[in-house]
């Protein structure tokens, strides 16, 4: 980027002050801690304890484990989508984003800033989760080096996927107030259609079509060849994982999202013109 | 970078010529146009406390937000520091600080730990309790955004903006939601950045602010600059008559104008030999000039 460099300012000195003011701004906000974080905890284990391990999806494999495999798709989408497309509207209404703009800050700093609270909510998240996955649902970590990788591949290019989503989402709603009642609909049909709540292959086909044109179905397909034996692949679609098409999928709407971005990203809100 | 047209005088703090801005737009289903700014024409020297007013709605935000790097113009030149603003890059926004009308952000964050990261933005930020005392924060500098009263906010408002030592500050209606107390003070501030040599754009609703504060006024209407001069000279007023008038002791307010109050009043008293009820003289506000300039309909 070109307005990367101001002689006597250090980029780094500008990121890392915006991603601690991102950060102290997030925790302190009681309302999207809850929500973003421990929301889709307290869904695990209420889930979790209801489902219970009455059915199973293959002998042996309980339906909790397919659940809390697609529950960390969810939190990952929480932490990433819905954070952002909601909190930067609100920015944006309440001006932080023109005054920003009207400062000899690189705009790619802003960007840094988010991504910074990203990683750091959504890490604690997923730590969170599977600390509860473990303890109450009996959940095995990735057996091998390889299944990591896979776990470690879905995060990165999901969460990169969803948070660019997430920064362009945040241009659709008409102010912020009205960011909340757009963005969570969404995620909630998409958790209901994408294999979190229900076993993937039980949906309707049309919904299930539906469902694979969005990144958070092939998130927890490839959360589940991470964290489920691989003797339950038989109750995916095809009978496999694809994690070829986990990898195509989640990059093509890493280039959908990023266009989009710069495409639609706005410093002031509507009303401002 | 900036090559330098005949016209433009490198020193100059603002120079407009010609500017233009129309805005497209939707009302009950007819595209309509609105001419926000209609040529105007305005200069701005270094150094200089300079104050726009204008009703709402005459093509001062517009201005303003042009001359900051917000808007792009339609036509016209416009050179901030030197720079077009629609191409300013990091160096010419560190010269520079924004002040915007009203602002509801950095609710979370304590007065302390906003400056502290706008601070890092800039290659010569003041110190922060520098600015603390300038804007009169120095009691709050752990409050946090959400808890400081609309007085409060602005002056953290205009905190962020003069902590990069600007060469030039933007200041749209800095004072709104200010006591009486806290408007002096924060002239008395504005006057300090005038003395280090700050260049100062100014819009406000406050007539007595842009009489204390401005160097020259520009009173822009339907997007053009109608009258230009020092608070005192602005539409003939140091010109205009000045108007005695007491109560006379059948109990008539009686009117003199004249353009030599004193001798009036000289005259007055050696005719009567008691006191005049009532004796007062009077010159045209800027206020009253104002709004004679605006017009019976107040546009």
């Amino acid at each position: 980027m070109s307005d990367v460099a101001t002689s006597s300012v250090s980029y780094v000195a500008i990121c890392s002050a915006r991603i601690r003011a991102e950060l102290k701004s997030f925790f302190r906000q009681r309302e999207a801690v809850v929500f973003t974080m421990l929301f889709p905890l307290i869904l695990l284990v209420l889930f979790g304890s209801i489902f219970g391990s009455q059915d199973e999806i293959v002998p042996g494999t309980p339906f909790v484990n397919y659940f809390v495999a697609g529950m960390l798709g969810a939190s990952l989408m929480t932490s990433s989508f819905q954070n952002l497309a909601i909190t930067i509207a609100m920015e944006r209404d309440a001006g932080l984003l023109k005054r920003l703009r009207g400062t000899p800050m690189p705009k790619s700093a802003f960007f840094i800033g988010k991504i910074g609270v990203v990683m750091v909510v959504s890490l604690a998240s997923l730590a969170l989760m599977l600390t509860a996955g473990v303890l109450f649902f009996d959940l095995n970590l990735p057996v091998d080096a390889k299944h990591w990788a896979v776990f470690a591949m879905v995060f990165v290019l999901g969460l990169t996927a969803c948070t660019l989503c997430g920064i362009a989402f945040s241009s659709v709603p008409k102010n912020g107030q009205a960011a909340p009642a757009m963005v969570s609909p969404i995620a909630i049909v998409l958790q209901f259609i994408s294999g979190v709540f229900f076993v993937y292959s039980d949906v309707p086909s049309w919904l299930q079509n539906a469902a694979a044109i969005f990144p958070l179905k092939w998130m927890c397909q490839g959360l589940r060849y991470a964290f489920l034996p691989d003797a339950a692949k038989a109750r995916e679609v095809t009978g496999d994982w694809e994690l070829d098409r986990v990898a195509l999928v989640l990059s093509i709407w890493i280039i959908v999202g990023l266009v989009w971005c710069l495409r639609s990203f706005r410093w002031r809100n509507r009303a401002d013109g | 970078m900036y090559t330098q047209s005949a016209r433009i005088d490198p020193m100059t703090a603002v120079e407009i010529v010609g500017l233009t801005k129309t805005y497209q737009g939707k009302s009950a289903g007819k595209s309509t146009t609105t001419q926000a700014v209609a040529g105007l024409d305005l200069r701005i020297e270094l150094g200089e406390v300079f104050a726009l007013l204008g009703p709402n709605g005459a093509g001062k935000s517009t201005t303003i937000e042009i001359l900051e790097g917000y808007r792009n113009r339609d036509s016209g030149d416009v050179k901030v520091l030197g720079v077009d603003p629609q191409k300013g890059d990091a160096a010419w926004r560190a010269r520079i600080g924004i002040v915007l009308q009203s602002t509801k952000d950095l609710t979370e964050l304590t007065v302390v730990e906003s400056l502290a990261t706008f601070a890092a933005f800039y290659p010569h930020p003041r110190p922060i309790d520098e600015v603390l005392h300038l804007v009169g924060l120095g009691d709050y500098p752990n409050q946090r955004g959400s808890q400081l009263s609309g007085g409060l906010r602005r002056r953290l408002d205009v905190g962020l903006g003069i902590l990069g030592r600007p060469e030039l500050l933007f200041l749209d209606e800095p004072t709104t939601g200010f006591d009486p107390e806290a408007r002096r003070h924060f002239w008395a501030m504005i006057q300090g950045l005038r003395a280090e040599g700050t260049t100062i754009l100014l819009t406000t609703h406050y007539l007595d602010e842009a009489e204390a504060l401005a160097d020259r006024v520009g009173v822009i209407n339907h997007g053009t600059l109608i009258a230009l001069d020092t608070p005192s000279g602005l539409g003939g007023r140091g010109k205009a008559l000045a108007k005695v008038s007491y109560r006379n002791t059948d109990g008539r307010i009686v009117e003199i104008e004249t353009a030599t109050p004193t001798q009036v009043v000289r005259e007055l008293s050696s005719s009567n030999p008691g006191e005049l009820a009532e004796l007062k003289i009077t010159r045209p506000s800027l206020e009253d000039t104002y709004l004679a300039m605006l017009g019976p309909d107040g546009e």
